[in-house]
């Protein structure tokens, strides 16, 4: 997993980390390959089990159920209720570590908005996207896109970004509390909103849910819990000062729950026999010690929801028409795969170079050496300290090893033939590094 | 209108003085003669006339008429007007109370008493027409709708009333006689002095012009159309400003016969053609002139079937009215013509006007969508949907415009291509329909668009100029309050405005007493109010503003104009410049354009100019790195004339000082205003008002929320923020039972859930590996002495740490993820994180903290 070794910010929609990302798509496609051969012989419910949970854990928002969060969502709804039914303006923010369900929160409450009846039709979206929306001029373009008044400009080119924001805070100032359709305003990353210039947006946007006009209601969406700091003063006083915090807080016992409900096929599942027999072994499979276990580890590594999709997934990429049922040993499988060190994993693959350079002092060519220096560089398993000049030639140029002993370590005795004499080396020059 | 146009302009006086005031030291005069060097051209507008006054809008004079012209004794030239003021110029409120139609020609007999009448000379750009009406009746069709106003009532800045017979006489007279002198001063009645009068004017006109075209002036003076002379005029211009006078005479005959007053029957016309006939024939023959009649009369007939279809469109006994004049005028000018026998024919001239001929068969070609864009302005204006086909009209124009520009030498300014446009609609003879295309769209949009501020500016068709933006009514009715705890919300929330502001009469007086001093001055000032947030700035000038309203409309205080611009709604602080003037006049220009405007605005001494009072909030956003805009925002209301109050509003009371240079904190002057903070009696106040007769709160807990909020902030925001949710908890909790009474216990959670420090609550909710991770980061600070650490040594404590717990301790990429995971919820600082192992970590927040959520396990 070479999550920390991406960029902090990942977007929503690449779900989780990247490189968890990317190794799902492989274990996916890998067991897409599986099941096309296996497509004759199966009986199709163990297939269709599979896609359901996949889809499942990987549309985290669309279905599945809300843990641990009945009185933000109550908050929520009753604000957004407020806002639709009796116009009245409000700002709220939802605070919460990644992965924690903000975004599955506030598209669940807005589906429980959009089934009543006097609320239907009856208020306009905004969706903004701190990492799409990177500046003002962008975000008032979307703004007027998604409210429909371009249609009002004619098929005109928009003019400057002054008169953009003055033709919509028109637009907005015209409306009151009693006949102007409620706007709801959604900003996801709210936190890149507030490196905008002035915070213009932020301040207008706030400023109309504080004044009598059209009712508004903005909702920021945030991971970062000193986001009330960045906001500037006149801006932090016009903000509500609604905050909803989702911060995970279920204990491992919930968290069971939540794994089983996970896994179990619901109750009007077409082939009922089948789905008596799934719900059964993953009945089981909450009471056995080793899944505890497993789950336990991950628990106590990340309550994140997400890194439990993750996992299950992998463990349900294993079911087959031979194998229609997740076992102990799945699970204990796919946590192994999802917790192995990725660079530890690199080294031993590449070991062989790191040897060619421990051997270079007799054996090998000069070419050969820097062949496997430059693959290490690749890898960035080794990195140079300043930047690479033109001045300086390669074989001089100061390195940082970018590796842990332990790594290092663990890497030469998972490696089958290592040859002695790193070994070695490894025990001499490591044990004092 | 840029002031180099108005230095082409050369004013002189008329005649002789008729008397003179020695006490005074006035020299009273008849006349004045406006002389444009550039298009060479000359008007002499009398006492008794009707002139178009330069005003702050350029596309919007003014319409006046002249009583009194004099010289002080500092040799500066006055004028004292009689005012009528356009529909524009009432307030929309107050437009309500005719229950009719305005139709924009229309203008009302001015009888508000703050103007000043006295104005400069200069400002004056040229006459006009203005026909009295009585009331029931419709307004004449006319051929000349920029020129001519009809006036019908009066306006008093409070209601509209019919003109009373003497002042309809008398206009009428002035109306007719077409430059009759209703002064009595002067005996002289004009057809009487006709020649005389015109002998004299050679005279000046010769002392002091080099080229003349003395029989434009006149004709200038009788037609009352043509001569804007404030106006860049090329040769063009020129050439279709003198066409042929019996044409003109045409048109405007039109107009009466059309309206059945009889106002002007055929003995009058034959009188005016002889008067015509008169004027030019002594006079030296102009050679432009001669020519262009001549070629008015051969473009006639084909222009004749090219308005015919398109005439259709109206009834045709006008066409056929229109045609019969024609007919009767043709022998007049064929007559003319002849007798003058043009010979020095300017090839330019020639050039000229064929490239209009063609322009003109043109033009009919494009006459439908003309028309049909006049019938659909005239039946629904009003309906957004003909933006739409208004717009695609306008490119049409656009087109006009520049066909127009190429046989034409430059249009340096709107009101030239007005002009160019204007002028061979009405050559082809449908005046009615054509003329002034820009200013009849224009009107269109005013009165429709609900803020007239938004005036399209015909140069840039990129901006959404005549869209009116609204957001989509809702479907299902907002439903009312239906419990006390509602109700309370209701009014508890910060849009709600209460009926007064309590807690800050004394800073009201302040404010009040400023600018009411300013108003009555009639001078100019500004005041800096400052203050932190939530503290009822905006909210205390803004009932400022409207009290002073309110005197103003009872008549105890002269009316002002109101404009508000804010520094945080602003892209850029030159913008600033740009929506002043938008609020003030309508245009809209560049920023550097306007700033250009509105200096001039507001350094010269305008007519009819009111006080403004402008409110800029968020003034500290207007910085710049020369601080021009401040500069300039605070040096106008220095300025003699400006008449411009400014009321400045920020956060830091000691901004003048901090950010501020010396010129521009100097010219803001030390009248300084502070607002406090509210304390906790204030607020409890505020909240009691706010919530009035309902009971919906505990009284402790009022005071509960009040103490809170003074000790933290003193932002009555907060204050009623919090009462709000906790009207919300209050409701939540008692959904059940009947309790309807929010207590000290909501409060307090209300309280907690808005000021509770997230940070313990996150950590106490990480996973076990986070909190062993932020163990770690304070042991090896601890170990270091450093505050900072990289993630590998962090790494060797975290393992130590797990070896003495007991647990199985986590890989590499494992610590990596739970850094950067604690990194994005800001626990933790974290560097970029390209440096692996090697990134260093901080604490972003205190160490004891820290511990303190962790001990509590």
């Amino acid at each position: 997993m070479k999550t920390s070794a991406m960029s902090k910010r990942k977007s929503k929609e690449s779900g989780g980390a990247n490189g968890e990302c990317i190794s799902q798509t492989f274990r996916n496609k890998v067991s897409e390959l599986n099941l096309q051969r296996n497509c004759k012989l199966e009986t199709f419910s163990c297939l269709k089990v599979q896609k359901l949970l996949r889809e499942r854990f990987c549309h985290h928002y669309a279905t599945g159920k809300l843990f641990g969060m009945d009185h933000q969502y109550r908050h929520l709804l009753e604000l957004l209720k407020r806002t639709i039914v009796h116009g009245e303006s409000n700002s709220a923010l939802i605070i919460g570590p990644r992965g924690s369900g903000k975004t599955a929160l506030l598209k669940h409450v807005l589906k429980e908005v959009k089934e009543m009846k006097q609320v239907r039709e009856n208020f306009l979206e905004v969706h903004l996207n701190g990492l799409l929306q990177t500046n003002d001029k962008t975000a008032l373009k979307e703004i007027t896109r998604q409210l429909h008044l371009e249609n009002v400009v004619g098929d005109k080119v928009f003019g400057s970004f002054a008169e953009n924001l003055a033709f919509l805070l028109e637009a907005l100032r015209k409306g009151d509390r009693t006949s102007s359709c409620p706007v709801l305003f959604i900003l996801d990353e709210f936190d890149l909103f507030v490196h905008h210039k002035n915070q213009t947006l932020l301040y207008n946007l706030f400023d109309i849910s504080q004044s009598a006009q059209t009712p508004v209601t903005v909702i920021g969406l945030t991971c970062r819990q000193d986001i009330l700091e960045l906001l500037e003063k006149r801006v932090k006083s016009r903000f509500s000062h609604r905050q909803i915090y989702l911060l995970n807080s279920f204990d491992f016992k919930q968290y069971i729950r939540i794994f089983k409900e996970k896994l179990s096929l619901p109750a009007k599942y077409p082939d009922e026999a089948f789905a008596q027999k799934w719900n059964n072994n993953i009945q089981h499979l909450s009471e056995d010690k080793t899944v505890q276990d497993t789950l336990q580890k991950l628990f106590h590594y990340s309550k994140d929801l997400r890194s439990l999709h993750l996992l299950l997934m992998l463990a349900l990429s294993n079911v087959t028409v031979h194998h229609p049922l997740i076992t102990a040993s799945d699970l204990h499988e796919a946590s192994k795969q999802y917790r192995m060190d990725s660079r530890a994993n690199i080294v031993h693959e590449f070991q062989k170079f790191v040897q060619r350079k421990a051997h270079c002092m007799y054996n090998f060519e000069k070419p050969v050496v820097m062949k496997a220096f430059e693959h290490l560089l690749q890898l960035e398993l080794v990195k140079p300290i300043e930047r690479p000049s033109v001045r300086t030639q390669r074989e001089y140029l100061l390195m940082k090893l970018l590796l842990d002993n332990n790594q290092i370590m663990d890497a030469l005795q998972v490696y089958p033939n290592c040859p002695t004499d790193i070994k070695q080396w490894a025990a001499s020059s490591l044990s004092w590094l | 209108m840029n002031t180099r146009q108005q230095s082409k302009i050369i004013y002189s006086w008329y005649g002789k003085p008729m008397s003179s005031d020695r006490k005074l030291r006035t020299l009273q005069y008849k006349g004045i003669i406006i002389k444009s060097e550039k298009s060479r051209t000359e008007t002499c507008i009398q006492l008794g006339e009707f002139i178009l006054v330069e005003g702050e809008n350029a596309d919007q004079p003014f319409v006046a008429q002249l009583l009194d012209l004099y010289e002080d004794g500092a040799q500066e030239k006055h004028a004292v007007v009689q005012w009528f003021c356009h529909a524009t110029e009432i307030p929309r409120n107050k437009q309500k109370l005719l229950k009719r139609e305005i139709s924009p020609q229309e203008v009302f007999f001015d009888q508000v008493s703050g103007y000043d009448t006295d104005i400069a000379v200069e400002t004056i750009i040229k006459s006009v027409t203005v026909i009295p009406l009585r009331l029931g009746e419709e307004l004449p069709v006319t051929l000349n709708k920029q020129q001519t106003f009809y006036v019908k009532q009066s306006w008093d800045g409070k209601c509209f009333k019919a003109l009373s017979p003497d002042t309809f006489s008398k206009l009428k007279e002035a109306t007719k006689k077409g430059g009759g002198i209703p002064n009595s001063s002067n005996s002289l009645t004009p057809l009487d002095i006709v020649s005389p009068l015109k002998k004299e004017t050679e005279g000046v006109v010769q002392s002091v012009t080099k080229q003349k075209n003395v029989d434009l002036e006149i004709e200038s003076k009788h037609s009352a159309s043509k001569s804007s002379l404030a106006k860049e005029r090329h040769s063009q211009r020129m050439a279709n400003g003198i066409k042929t006078p019996t044409a003109r005479k045409k048109l405007q005959l039109n107009s009466p016969t059309r309206s059945l007053k009889g106002r002007l029957l055929g003995s009058d016309v034959l009188e005016l053609f002889d008067y015509d006939c008169g004027a030019v024939a002594p006079l030296e023959p102009s050679p432009t002139k001669r020519k262009v009649k001549f070629s008015g009369i051969l473009g006639s007939p084909p222009k004749m079937p090219c308005t015919k279809p398109k005439a259709t469109s109206f009834d045709t006994a006008e066409h056929r009215q229109r045609l019969s004049d024609t007919i009767r005028l043709s022998p007049y000018s064929k007559v003319d013509d002849s007798s003058e026998k043009a010979k020095n024919l300017s090839r330019k001239d020639n050039t000229v006007f064929s490239v209009r001929l063609r322009e003109r068969q043109r033009q009919s070609l494009v006459l439908a969508p003309h028309s049909r864009r006049l019938c659909a302005q005239k039946t629904s204006a009003r309906i957004a949907e003909q933006v739409s086909i208004l717009n695609a009209l306008e490119l049409d124009q656009e087109e006009d415009f520049l066909a127009l520009s190429d046989s034409s030498y430059s249009l340096s300014s709107n009101e030239v291509e007005n002009d160019v446009v204007c002028t061979p609609e009405k050559k082809a003879k449908s005046s009615r329909t054509f003329s002034t295309p820009k200013s009849s769209r224009k009107s269109s949009v005013h009165t429709p668009s609900k803020t007239p501020k938004k005036t399209p500016s015909p140069g840039k068709p990129k901006t959404p100029q005549n869209a009116t933006p609204e957001i989509p009514r809702r479907n299902h009715a907002a439903q009312k309050p239906a419990s006390i705890l509602e109700e309370a919300r209701l009014r508890l929330h910060v849009s709600a405005v209460p009926e007064s502001l309590p807690c800050r009469e004394e800073e009201f007086q302040d404010i009040y007493n400023f600018v009411e001093s300013k108003l009555i001055d009639g001078t100019g000032g500004c005041m800096y109010i400052s203050g932190v947030p939530g503290t009822g700035k905006t909210a205390t000038v803004h009932e400022v503003i409207r009290s002073l309203q309110q005197a103003a409309e009872n008549d105890d205080l002269p009316s002002f104009q109101f404009i508000e611009i804010n520094g945080m709604k602003l892209t850029d602080p030159h913008q600033a410049y740009v929506q002043i003037l938008e609020l003030l006049t309508g245009q809209k220009v560049t920023a550097t354009h306007a700033a250009v405007l509105l200096a001039k605005l507001f350094s010269t001494p305008g007519p009819k100019r009111k006080t403004t009072v402008l409110i800029v909030d968020e003034l500290d956003l207007l910085w710049t790195r020369k601080q021009n805009v401040m500069y300039n925002l605070f040096d106008w209301p220095t300025q003699k004339h400006s008449k411009l109050i400014i009321l400045a509003i920020a956060n830091t009371m000691d901004l003048p000082e901090r950010i501020m240079m010396n010129r521009v904190a100097s010219r803001l002057g030390l009248t300084r205003m502070s607002f406090q903070p509210y304390t906790y009696k204030q607020l409890q106040q505020i909240i009691s008002s706010r919530l009035n007769s309902v009971k919906a709160f505990e009284e402790d807990a009022i005071q509960l929320v009040s103490r809170k909020v003074a000790a933290l902030s003193g932002d009555a925001r907060r204050c009623l923020d919090i009462c709000r949710r906790a009207t919300e908890i209050c409701e939540f909790a008692s959904r059940k039972r009947t309790s309807e009474i929010v207590k000290m216990a909501h409060v307090t959670e209300a309280i907690d859930e808005m000021f509770s420090s997230p940070y313990v609550n996150a950590i106490r909710n990480a996973s076990l590996h986070e909190q062993i991770f932020l163990k770690a980061v304070l042991a090896e600070f601890r170990r270091a002495g450093v505050e900072e650490a990289t993630v590998q040594q962090i790494y060797l404590q975290h393992v130590a740490l797990c070896r003495i717990e007991g647990m199985q301790s986590p890989t590499v990429s494992e610590i990596m993820a739970i850094c950067s995971r604690l990194g994005a919820c800001r626990l933790l600082l974290v560097e970029s994180s390209d440096k692996y192992l090697h990134m260093r970590v901080r604490l972003n927040i205190s160490q004891d903290d820290v511990t303190y959520a962790l001990k509590d396990e």
